[in-house]
């Protein structure tokens, strides 16, 4: 629940509830990106951000996304229990 | 050490293992609290206390979501789930955290309709999916998630889902900190600053640390190199006779944190008086609950929870890990009446836990030799 992955939005789906496709290591889920609306550039397609719990909490830079998913592939189980918990969520 | 590659570069581990043991004083003790499960996990995972002289100890906080949650609150959570028609939605680690009558997975068992979500949006989902049933999202987190909790009750509000409802059990960090710097079991040299939620809460309200108790503190990242990287700042700023915070992470964490999710969070929710934490009692102004203006999708309001305070489980020492005063392999059950695969306690539940970190990387005992 505390991991912050990181995913790249694909698109916004939904402007108005602020969800916005995500890839995460290949895995394509909706969240919501309403927490970065206050940043100055905003998020849209292309961005990369850290994500909990099915909201961007962080935008972040390309290389720093990279780093933090091979930290993550690299703890094992834990990241891929986060993953499966990922792949079962269904965000409207 | 501006520039992340720089900062990836895998000597640098070496080069910050060499310079922290010219920092450290020989014969001075120093004890540092990792805030956050995130590092402690880190920290085991990839040994990063090996890289460290042996009179650098880090000791383990209370900032594991899971951990906190005293006994009361899952039993009050069972209740919940067992209410008539109710569809009672958790993240999963919750699950398996015993109550004084067994865990939510035993509740599911007996008959309970409760259901692992990812995301509180999920629940809000399975809530528009059965209009005719009442959805309960039991809410746990620090800063890192309550966000994500105020604004999905925002949106249940605004679209008028009269049956999704919120036990909130979201905490606050500053408050459980004071208690530990206020605590006299416990002498610390300094913090490893949480970095998730520090890019909701920034890094301004661990001020205090310095100002008003004269310990230093960095704000972490979660790569090994960054845990290495606060502790090698904090033994600088202690050799240099400084005290202050200072942010490692700062690649993520804005000084401010993150207004809109401040914003939200002071809209949905409001400061119990007091809220109780496993093994640390009663902390003032450390929990939060819905606001009035949510006292309608408030669970604990609109059902009624017994709201017993249940003492944690005699054999187990959560309290003392979580205050950093013990090690887990101190903990009498540790490993032996207490694992993973059948916890009495919830450190030993969540992978952010320091007992599942020490006994998922082989932590059994272990004394450092003072070289």
């Amino acid at each position: 629940m505390c991991l912050a992955i990181p995913g790249q939005i694909l698109e916004v789906l939904d402007d108005s509830n602020r969800l916005a496709k995500v890839d995460v290591a290949g895995v394509h889920r909706n969240v919501n990106i309403g927490l970065l609306d206050d940043d100055d550039e905003g998020v849209g397609p292309g961005d990369w951000v850290l994500i909990h719990v099915g909201f961007a909490m962080s935008k972040v830079d390309e290389a720093e996304a990279l780093e933090t998913r091979r930290m993550l592939e690299s703890m094992g189980e834990d990241y891929e229990q986060e993953l499966e918990d990922l792949k079962a969520s269904i965000i409207e | 050490m501006k520039y992340v590659d720089e900062f990836r570069d895998p000597a640098l581990g070496e080069v910050l293992a060499g310079e922290i043991l010219g920092l450290v004083e020989p014969g001075r003790h120093y004890k540092f609290m990792e805030v956050c499960g995130g590092h402690t996990h880190s920290i085991y995972k990839y040994g990063i206390d090996d890289l460290l002289p042996a009179n650098v100890e880090l000791v383990h906080g209370p900032g594991c979501p899971v951990c906190v949650i005293p006994m009361g609150r899952v039993d009050d959570g069972i209740s919940l789930a067992h209410q008539p028609d109710v569809i009672f939605t958790c993240f999963g680690d919750m699950l398996r955290v015993p109550g004084s009558d067994g865990t939510l997975l035993d509740a599911k068992a007996e008959g309970a309709d409760i259901r692992m979500v990812y995301s509180p949006l999920d629940a809000l989902r399975i809530a528009k999916a059965n209009p005719d049933r009442p959805v309960v999202f039991f809410a746990i987190g620090f800063e890192t998630t309550a966000p994500s909790t105020a604004l999905t009750l925002k949106r249940a509000k605004a679209e008028g889902v009269s049956n999704f409802f919120c036990m909130c059990n979201h905490v606050t960090i500053v408050p459980p900190l004071r208690a530990l710097l206020d605590s006299p079991d416990l002498r610390l040299d300094g913090f490893i600053g949480p970095g998730h939620v520090s890019t909701v809460v920034g890094v301004r309200p661990f001020e205090f640390i310095p100002a008003e108790y004269g310990k230093p503190i960095s704000v972490a990242g979660f790569e090994p190199l960054d845990v290495l990287h606060a502790i090698h700042m904090i033994l600088t700023q202690l050799k240099e006779g400084r005290c202050e915070v200072e942010n490692q992470y700062a690649r993520v964490v804005p000084y401010d944190g993150n207004p809109r999710a401040l914003q939200v969070m002071s809209e949905v929710f409001e400061l119990r008086p007091h809220f109780e934490w496993r093994g640390m009692g009663f902390i003032s102004q450390s929990g939060l609950k819905l606001s009035e203006a949510y006292a309608d999708m408030d669970a604990e309001i609109q059902y009624g929870v017994p709201g017993i305070r249940v003492a944690d489980p005699k054999a187990c020492q959560c309290g003392e890990v979580l205050k950093g005063v013990i090690k887990p392999w101190e903990c009498k059950v540790f490993g032996s009446g207490c694992t993973p695969e059948r916890p009495i306690g919830t450190c030993m539940v969540s992978s952010e836990g320091a007992c599942a970190a020490y006994y998922n990387y082989g932590r059994f005992a272990r004394e450092r030799e003072v070289v």
